[in-house]
């Protein structure tokens, strides 16, 4: 209890509470001392058991265990079916399953109070920051986890049971510290039944791209629409062709913040790419002001042929597409013949970020909970109800697939070990708003490509000069 | 008796004394603390960083665009909102002919204008949202059905026009409500005053200038600080309905909005702090100024 005043204030409301009503304004000096005292205890004291073959975390089995769920698109049952196995296990331990949407505001009080859940699915528009939780060190890491063995066979290792990149895009440092459950892949999505109708083939390349555009508005259509309200839906595609064009060293060197990597001509290329698209008048008069729905539904409608989204669209877009629609996924052409990447290549990642916060009472309960959620059955469960892929390798085997799910697993096989994913959105919030920021003003014809690079590698070195921001690398 | 006097003085006021402390002044304290720490929102320490938070704030061009943008808000939104609540609380009372009485149907405008009051801001965003739908929304369409097509635009989408389109939003959600209150300062107003303008020629505009504007004066003044502060937030409509939010490119970027991307996006609360401060300084200023310029002449009706 012997800290300095002002080396590690505590600003809870409890303490602010306390010194302003007993000394005013001058509440810092006073702060120091209050909550200095339990802070260092460890919560999960007496909360693990002894380690054995078909226990490999060490679970104590009567301790009760916490699960937060983001309740969105996917809703919560798969979670709680998970529960349902960790119980059948452990059959003395109580499980508090709470399904949310606001998790940032529910859980953030949790996290300042040192008394978080052991169990969180960090996902949705309110979900904690990451980087940040990760900076603060709120968060268990997982490699014990990750080297237990696998739920269904204790020959494998849960860390070879996973999607390419699943781990990388939880790891922080050299920490895995969060495991995300669903497995995401960008891409242009298009009508199947509309191509074949009109005889149209999708491109490969992106001159084929330029060619087929003209056609399509020749043909009444318009070829492009974007959600423009939100211009990260066509960073994506611009991201992945530069990707494609400069292979894995250009998106390393983005996500490291490397001098001029913004520069790269790969990325100068693919930015006069879609300059190009809008100033050809592919893109939708209008979409530069339409939300997400109102772009998708436009393009469910017909009025466009292209979209970029993430595979996620097929479940968004249930309710409003027509049926025979027949919606696929594309990967994104090449921009020249001699791009690093395939045109095959896909730009995936993983995301429903689950973590066991490092103040979690049953830090045990929570890794066990997600090497049973983890498993292939928990995983098949999922897939066959939420029309996603789960980042579960072969969760998808033997089932009967939609359209739009089925070419998003046919694109991930395609792609190989092709997969490629940027880290500076989940490392470097800002830069992500700048960046989204540019490509909105260069698709609406406001800046060139070259201004686009000059703004976005302002930004980036913005990012790298400043010491109060975590730096990561790959 | 006098003992029992202090008693129930201390039970009516030491309730909502504690609370006042406990939810307004001990949030102020805090966030004036916070500002000068580098809290993350998801911890409970945070280090003291001194004034380097409100440093950052002057190079940060986000930042900057939102103050350039909080301040024209500040200039239009309650002149303009106060020029139309005038006019029309004034059609209302005088507008009709001769000038002794409002228009026909003045009680049902009253009512019709106080409606944008009814709805949440959230709400009146999402509508005018659809509304400014570049196309499908009902001002397009409206132009384009009169054969002004060409004045067409995409209203939230471009630089020039996004920021008018929010501050038209405002006055829309707002103006009611001053036309109202105006309407109960003109009440206020003796009748006989009005006549004997009217005795004297002076003409529809000349008894606004000299009679109306002069007796209300003070509840302009009021108006002025309330729509002030309003201008300084705007945070709910620019949120919900522009592109970004905040855009494009920050074009309709607010304090309010930058506050909360740094605090709930990028876990910078002692950063987010700072602008709050700032904010709320540049609120206290605004009402302090706003109602020291109008104190020197009141009028006294006899």
């Amino acid at each position: 209890m012997n800290r300095p005043p002002l080396a590690e204030p505590y600003p809870t409301r409890r303490t602010l509470l306390r010194t302003a009503l007993a000394a005013g304004v001058a509440a810092p000096l006073l702060s120091g001392c209050v909550t200095g005292g339990g802070d260092d205890a460890d919560p999960a004291a007496g909360n693990t058991g002894a380690k054995s073959a078909d226990n490999p975390l060490g679970v104590k089995a009567e301790t009760p265990l916490e699960v937060v769920i983001f309740k969105g698109g996917y809703g919560d049952e798969y979670a709680k079916h998970a529960g349902t196995l960790y119980t059948r296990k452990y059959p003395g331990a109580k499980i508090d399953h709470q399904g949310l949407q606001k998790i940032g505001e529910a859980l953030q009080p949790r996290f300042v109070a040192n008394t978080p859940p052991d169990v969180v699915d960090n996902t949705g528009a309110s979900r904690l920051d990451i980087a940040t939780l990760v900076a603060a060190k709120q968060v268990t890491d997982l490699s014990a986890l990750l080297d237990a063995p696998s739920f269904d066979d204790p020959a494998v290792k849960v860390r070879d049971t996973l999607l390419p990149g699943v781990i990388e895009d939880g790891t922080f440092g050299q920490t895995p510290l969060t495991l995300n459950f669903t497995y995401t892949v960008w891409g242009l999505w298009y009508s199947k039944s509309l191509f074949a109708a009109k005889g149209w083939a999708y491109p490969k390349t992106w001159d084929e791209m330029l060619a087929l555009c003209a056609t399509i508005k020749a043909a009444g259509i318009a070829p492009w629409t974007y959600q423009g309200k939100y211009p990260e839906y066509i960073n994506d595609p611009l991201l992945s062709m530069a990707a494609k064009t400069g292979g894995l060293a250009l998106v390393r060197a983005v996500d490291n913040l490397e001098p001029n990597a913004w520069k790269a001509p790969g990325l100068i290329s693919a930015a006069e790419a879609f300059a190009e698209l809008a100033g050809k008048g592919y893109l939708m008069a209008g979409s530069e002001a339409l939300t997400h729905t109102e772009a998708q539904a436009a393009w469910s409608n017909g009025k466009a042929a292209f979209i970029p989204c993430g595979s996620w669209l097929e479940s968004e877009q249930k309710d409003v597409t027509p049926p025979g629609f027949d919606m696929v996924m594309g990967t994104v052409p090449s921009r020249t013949a001699g791009d690093q990447l395939k045109a095959t290549a896909v730009q995936a990642a993983s995301s429903e970020s689950f973590l066991v916060p490092a103040k979690a009472k049953n830090p045990a309960g929570g890794m066990e909970y997600l090497r049973i959620l983890f498993s292939k059955q928990s995983a098949k469960a999922f897939a066959s109800t939420a029309g996603t892929l789960p980042a579960v390798a072969g969760a998808t085997d033997g089932l009967t697939l939609s359209s739009g799910l089925g070419s998003v697993r046919d694109a991930v096989t395609a792609a190989g070990a092709e997969t490629f994913t940027y880290r500076f959105r989940t490392w470097y919030a800002p830069l992500a708003k700048a960046l989204d920021d540019a490509t909105g003003e260069l698709v609406n014809k406001r800046i060139t490509a070259a201004e686009w690079a000059q703004r976005v590698q302002k930004a980036a070195d913005a990012i790298a000069k400043d010491s109060s921001v975590q730096k990561y690398t790959r | 008796m006098r003992h029992g006097r202090w008693r129930f003085l201390a039970g009516a006021l030491v309730p909502a004394l504690v609370l006042h402390v406990v939810f307004v002044l001990s949030p102020y304290a805090q966030a004036f603390y916070l500002s000068l720490t580098d809290w993350t929102g998801v911890a409970g320490e945070a280090h003291f960083v001194g004034a380097r938070n409100y440093a950052r704030l002057g190079g940060d061009s986000l930042f900057l665009d939102a103050v350039r943008n909080n301040a024209v808000m500040l200039v239009v939104v309650p002149l303009v909102t106060i020029g139309i609540g005038l006019f029309l609380a004034s059609m209302m009372h005088l507008g009709g002919r001769g000038g002794r009485r409002g228009i026909a149907g003045s009680g049902a405008y009253q009512i019709v204008y106080f409606f944008p009051q009814l709805l949440s801001l959230v709400v009146i965003a999402v509508l005018w949202g659809f509304v400014y739908n570049p196309n499908t929304g009902l001002l397009n369409g409206g132009l384009r059905a009169i054969g002004l097509g060409g004045l067409a635009q995409s209203w939230l989408a471009s630089p020039a026009l996004a920021l008018i389109a929010v501050m038209a939003v405002l006055v829309w959600s707002s103006v009611g409500f001053y036309v109202v209150l105006f309407s109960a300062a003109i009440d206020g107003i003796p009748r006989e005053l009005f006549e004997a303008a009217l005795l004297d020629g002076a003409g529809g505009w000349a008894t606004f200038r000299k009679v109306t504007l002069p007796l209300v004066r003070e509840t302009v003044q009021v108006a002025f600080v309330y729509l002030g502060i309003a201008a300084l937030d705007a945070f709910a409509v620019v949120q919900v309905m522009t592109v970004g939010p905040g855009g494009p490119d920050g074009a309709t970027e607010v304090i309010g909005l930058s506050l909360y991307r740094n605090a709930f996006t990028y876990g910078k609360f002692g950063y987010a702090s700072a602008m709050g401060v700032a904010l709320f300084f540049a609120t206290l200023t605004l009402a302090v100024l706003a109602l020291r310029a109008g104190r020197k002449e009141r009028l006294e009706l006899a």
